[in-house]
Order: structure tokens, then sequence, then C-alpha cells
């Protein structure tokens, strides 16, 4: 039997109203939390169910609760992190757009947990249309007497607001996101000082993805026990995966963790295999940052094992032959996908998304676009594919942010995994451009030298 | 106080003090080179990554190294932490990387570049970089842009470190100089071309590192190797009024702040001293002023005022 802890109502007709959410035992967290449990027990919960973060470095969410600086007379924050824009990733689309009031449970009950009277929800300008539902929803949330002062006459207050971005991938980094959020430019801070100790305006603050916020209301419901049954090892709970590419049923899907990776992309109930029957080629198992995994290390280790979905499994092997769970945007690739082009499409996203603000990010990104335009268009040198490597070893690690880590993954692991399909792209490059744009004319060639 | 080493020598720096200031203290081969840090103005580094280094020991209490390099202008050291700047191979190749990130938007014509003799992008590349590009795209370009009646910018020149930005900010009242745009298209502007209108305006000039921001009074007059630096200083009702004449003859070419050894100004001086000021009888002359060996303008033949084994310090 598996279990469905967040979206599993998601079907239900007007799951969006306040009404029927209520109806189908909404809010019964906020009740159990501020009536029968003290702030630290709600944390004490989440550490007992091992929620790990979901945005995609799985940091434990309760250890990270507990850094929270509690300084008197201070106030806390908690910011909703929704400002989703990994490519291949839009699970919190989905359960911010279906039902929005899972996460305004959940920021209540975090709020409390944390002390924080003030938290907001930071959603990307993107999604407009879904702030225009939280706001609804915390609108009839107010008026039911959920949010505000004095919940429940428990003399617990808070004030929950929407603010939305204005479309930068950067700002879903943590400081970037704080930055922005205080109206500023979206550059990410150096650390330290952690947000932890020095956030929002100064002061402590505590900055959660979607899904991990609305974790916490099955959590507080079951009791963190019950949550840390389901799971492998120190992968527990359930996890949105958002699935797409080249599979039959691409869609949000709510795995448990510790499924087997062959069970996610080839059973009916999930991705339902290779679209239009063909091979697997390559899959990118938690959005574009991470490395990309070649057919025969997707469902099998390199020591064989069967790989399961949970954070350890997918990064067994480290980075030579393993990938990461990351924020669970599902990429699949069959056998007709040109990996060159692929790495291009991501290096230009972040090339376009890089803040500018330290150089190797700034300039290694937008070198490496210009280097793999070449090598995709049929204009592209040997020396090519060790300068490219060459380029990402040295943005990995060197930049202040996680950005520059995010560029160099991806073109580390498609070279270090499809290097032939590099070289072949050198060596026979109207062969290449016949298969990805096919018949090959003087035009599309001198489009490449524009 | 914690005590830090830094490429084998020991330190004791007082709490929260960074490891590329503890390194000045060390001086020499140890300071890591810094582009974007300006010890005066708050907030900047971090930036421009010239400044890595590898901790090998992170502190007494916790000795494990750190995993990562660090920016050293904007790490605090810790006690017994253990650092490596010119000793560690992987902080050269690192740095190496950045210098050439650094030059693949940055025009590769010094000879014609206003800047060229006092450019720490010049001194940097000079030390850290390698002889050839292997970048071989357009690079981006900017209109020049001039910014009132004495300063110009030219973006195509800019690293993006910031430090003219902070200037504006914490010097000048009035916000009207920012970054726009993002990634490599971003760029310093005074919004809507408004001109900075300041008594301060004028030191974002000294603490820009490359040739994009310039003296409209200077661009061009002379190359600054070619002029003789003095220190002189006048009684001002708005400054400090300590200053360098850049001379030729007896004639005042420009007239720039004090930079330290590493290249920053201590003290700022206002637009009147910098701009208006350019007779040698405004000033009373101290003597010659000394400069850096390192540095490329004294990579000529410049003529040095004192013997060369006297310590790299400023007289300020």
């Amino acid at each position: 039997m598996k279990r469905k802890l967040l979206i599993d109502k998601a079907g239900v007709p007007g799951i969006a109203s306040y009404e029927v959410y209520r109806k189908e035992g909404g809010y019964r967290a906020v009740e159990k939390a501020l009536k029968s449990m003290a702030p630290d027990d709600v944390v004490e919960e989440v550490k007992k169910s091992g929620l790990r973060g979901r945005g995609g470095a799985g940091f434990p969410t309760g250890m990270k609760w507990s850094f929270l600086a509690k300084p008197e007379g201070v106030p806390r924050y908690l910011l909703c992190n929704a400002d989703e824009s990994e490519p291949g990733t839009f699970k919190d689309r989905f359960l911010m757009e279906k039902i929005p009031h899972l996460l305004i449970e959940g920021m209540i009950v975090s709020s409390y947990a944390l002390g924080a009277n003030t938290s907001y929800i930071y959603i990307r300008g993107e999604y407009m249309w879904i702030l225009h539902i939280l706001e609804k929803a915390i609108a009839e949330a107010y008026q039911a007497g959920w949010l505000g002062k004095n919940i429940l006459g428990t003399g617990y207050n808070l004030d929950l607001y929407v603010n939305p971005g204005a479309g930068a991938y950067i700002c879903g980094e943590e400081t970037a996101l704080i930055e922005s959020l205080e109206g500023k430019r979206g550059n990410p801070r150096i650390k330290p000082p952690f947000p932890a100790v020095k956030g929002l305006w100064g002061c402590p603050t505590v900055v959660n993805n979607v899904e991990t916020i609305a974790a916490v209301v099955p959590i507080v419901n079951d009791g963190g026990e019950e949550y840390a049954k389901i799971g492998v090892g120190r992968s527990t709970g359930t996890k949105l995966i958002s699935a797409c590419g080249n599979i039959n049923k691409p869609g949000v899907y709510e795995i448990e963790l510790g499924i087997s990776v062959d069970e996610f992309l080839y059973s009916d109930e999930y991705c339902g295999g290779i679209k239009n029957g063909k091979q697997l080629k390559a899959c990118v198992p938690g959005g574009s940052s991470v490395p990309i995994l070649p057919h025969f290390l997707v469902t099998r280790t390199a020591a064989g094992e069967e790989r399961l979905m949970t954070y350890e499994s997918l990064a067994d092997g480290g980075f030579q032959t393993g990938s990461m769970l990351g924020s669970g945007g599902f990429i699949v690739y069959d056998e007709d996908q040109c990996i060159v082009r692929n790495t291009w499409n991501f290096t230009r996203f972040y090339h376009h998304e890089s803040c500018g603000q330290c150089s190797p990010c700034r300039e290694g990104t937008g070198w490496m676009e210009k280097v793999l335009h070449r090598l995709e268009y049929g204009h592209g040198k040997m020396e090519d594919i060790e300068l490219l490597w060459d380029i990402q070893a040295k943005i990995e690690g060197n930049t202040i942010c996680p950005l520059g880590d995010a560029a160099a993954w991806p073109v580390a692991s498609a070279l270090r995994h499809f290097r032939e399909e590099f070289e072949w792209h050198v060596k026979e490059p109207a062969q290449a451009m016949q298969r990805n744009y096919g018949r090959v004319t003087e035009k599309v060639f001198e489009a490449a030298n524009a | 106080m914690a005590k830090v080493t830094i490429d084998g020598h020991t330190v004791e720096v007082p709490d929260g003090t960074t490891i590329l200031n503890a390194a000045r203290l060390v001086g020499g081969e140890t300071v890591p080179p810094a582009m974007c840090y300006y010890s005066s103005l708050k907030g900047s580094g971090g930036k421009c990554r010239t400044c890595l280094v590898e901790v090998s020991k992170g502190s007494e209490k916790d000795p494990r190294p750190m995993p990562k390099l660090v920016a050293s202008c904007s790490t605090p050291v810790m006690d017994g932490m253990e650092v490596k700047n010119k000793t560690s191979p992987r902080v050269l190749d690192a740095r190496k990387g950045v210098v050439e990130f650094l030059l693949i938007n940055h025009p590769l014509d010094c000879p014609i570049c206003d800047q060229a003799g006092e450019c720490h992008l010049q001194d940097l590349a000079f030390e850290h970089g390698k002889s050839a590009t292997r970048y071989e795209f357009k690079r981006r370009e900017f209109e020049k842009i001039d910014i009132g009646p004495y300063i110009q910018l030219h973006m195509t020149r800019c690293i993006l470190c910031y430090r003219c930005v902070y200037t504006a900010d914490q010097l000048t009242n009035g916000r009207v100089h920012g970054v726009m745009k993002r990634g490599d298209a971003a760029e310093i502007s005074t919004f809507i071309e408004k001109a900075i209108d300041n008594d301060f305006s004028g030191n974002v000039i000294d603490v820009c590192p490359v040739g994009a921001l310039t003296d409209r009074t200077f661009r061009f007059k002379s190359r600054v190797w070619y002029t003789k630096p003095m220190d002189a200083h006048r009684d001002c009702d708005k400054c400090c009024g300590k200053a360098v004449l850049w001379m030729v003859g007896n004639e005042v070419y420009r007239v720039t702040a004090r930079k330290d050894q590493f290249g920053e100004v201590k003290e700022f001086i206002c637009n009147t001293c910098r701009f208006d000021k350019k007779e040698a009888s405004d000033w009373t002359i101290e003597g010659p002023r000394m400069i850096d060996r390192h540095s490329v303008i004294s990579a000529n033949k410049y003529f040095e005022p004192e013997p060369e084994h006297t310590p790299l310090l400023n007289k300020a």
C-alpha cells in the first residue's frame, strides 16, 4: 500500500476552497499544534520525522530549525521558498495550485514552531495566477480565524504575506531571496553570516521549500515517528517528483522514498515507460543542476545494486557514477535526444540566470554556452572539449552561491559520460546536424556562425 | 585574539579579522590579490574571487580543512587556523582561472587604455595570468558614457567589482549609481544617466581597479609613468586635504587621493581638491611619493626616490 501524504486529496473537487479543505480534515494540524503542543515539541516531531529539505540540498529540516538564533526582543521570520525555477521541476506549482490551504496550514504550524509572527511566501513572478490562488486562500484563512491576532484563542499571532519575485532563478537561493524580499537587487549574500543568524532585515530567518513546509502538516497530525516509518534509511517520508521528457505519463507523482528507479520509470502507476517504445538514453533525476546519468547507471548503481529513489542511492558513486535527488525534477531522454544540445540548452539557462556578482559564474557560464553552441552547430574543435572541462572545473566551488556549481555539474557529467557524442559532433558535424535538425542546409551552418 | 598561520607565517590578530587582513599584516607574497575588496567600504568583497585561499586546518577546536576554497576577504580567522595561499597549487590554479574569466570580457588593449600603469587587473594578469587567451568569441562592448563633467564611464573595461557602487552609496547622498541587468549583461549605471552631482563623486575614479571610470580632466593627457607623484596637502573644509599630485615639471596633471600599498584609499578627497586645484601653488608639496614595486608602473624606468630594499609601506 503506497501512501500519499501531500497530494492524496488533490483530486477532490473544490479542494482549493476553504470549506472543502476543512471538511476533508484540513487545519487539524494547527489545532493540534497550537492547543496541545509547545513550539519546541513541534520542532522535536520534525526532528524525529527525519524530514529533509525538499528544495534540492536535502538538509535535515529539524536541524535547520534548531540552528535558528533566538535572541530576546528580535523578531524571527519564516520564509517559504516558492521560487521554483529549476528546469524540469514543477512539483510546488502543482501543490500550490491544487491545495493552497495545505501550504498555508504548514506555514502556520511551522511559524508557530519557530516563534515567527510574520511569515512570507516568496513566489516566482511567472506564477502570477498561483499568487492569486494563494491570496484568496490566505483571505479565507484570515476570515476563518486561522491567521491574524490571537489564533484559536491561544494568544499566538501570525501574519502571512505572499510576495512575488520578478522572474529570476537566482532568487531561489535563500540569501538572494532575502535580498529580493527586502526590495533589493537579488544578489546572493556572502556567507557567513547564515540566515539562521542574520537573515531578513538582519533578523534570524529560516527559509524552507514549499514541499518541506507542506510535509510538516502530516508530521504534526500523525507524529514524526509515523512519518519516519516511510522510506529507507535517512530518506524518510514521501517526495513529490515531477516527471517529464520522453515518457508515457509525464506529471507530478508523490512517491514513498525508497521505491526503485526502475519501478518509477517503467510501472504504469508512475511514468509508464519510455514513449513510442524507444530506448532509454539518459536521465536527469533531480532537476537540471544535478549530474546526468547514462542509461546503464539509471536503474543500477556502478556496483550493480538496484538504484532507489532516495537521497543516498541516487548519490551512490559520487559524481563519478551517481547523481542527486535534488528537487525531484525527473527528466528522461530517449535514444533520439542529443546530449550536446541538451547541455547547451541547460548552460544557456544558467548563463541567462547568473546574477553577475562573482566573476567565475558571470563570465564562465557565458563562455561555456558559446563553446557548446559552437559544438552543437558543427563548428567545434577537439580542443573545445578539453576547454569545456577546464572552464567547468574553474567555476565549480569557486563561486559565492551554488549557481556556479549548478552550472558546472551538468557540463561535467555530460562530458564524463557522453564524451563520444561530443567528439562525434566535432568529427561528423553534418551527421550530427542531420540527426538533430533533419536536412542540413547552408542556412543552418550560417545561422550557427551568427 | 586568534593565532593564524598563513603560508607558514604565524600572526596574532583580533577575533573577527578576515584572512586577507591577517595576511596583509604578514605582507609580501603572502597577501592574496583583491580586486573587489576595499577596506574602507562597508560590504565590499567576496565578488571577484581572486583572493581565494585554501584553509588546510579550520581551527584549533575543529581542525578539519574547509572543503572549498574560501574568499579570504570575507572569511574571518579562527584560532589555530592554517591557510595556504602561494603554497597551494590548488589556489594558484583557481586564481589563474579567475584571471582568465576576468579577462574574457575585458579588452586586451592596455597600450591605449588610460589606466595602464596603475591598473590592478594589469598587475594581476601580469602576476597570475597566462600570456595568451583561449577566448575566441566577441567581447561585450558598450558606448562610453560621461557621468557629469569630470567622470567618464566605459563599461567595456568594467569587471563589476561593485566598489564604485559602494562608494556612491556610502560617501555620497542620494542613490543614483548602481548595477542594472544581470549576468554578463550587467552594467554599472547612473540610473537614467543622471549625473552624480556630489562633492565626493570623484572618488569612484580612485576605487575603480580598472579603466572603467576615469578622470575626464586627465584622460589621455599623459601616461601615468611619465608623471611624477608628489605628496601634497592643503587646507580643505570638506575633506582631509591630503592628496597626491601627479606632475610633469611644475605642472599638476591630476590630483588623486593617497593609496596605500594595497592600492586602497584610506582618506577620501573632495571634488574641489581633485578637479579644481590644479596649480602647484594651491598645494603644500611634501615630497616624492613611493610606488609599490610590484606594480606595472614601476616595471618600466620609473625613477625611484629611495633604495629598493625599503619596506613597501607608503609614507601616508
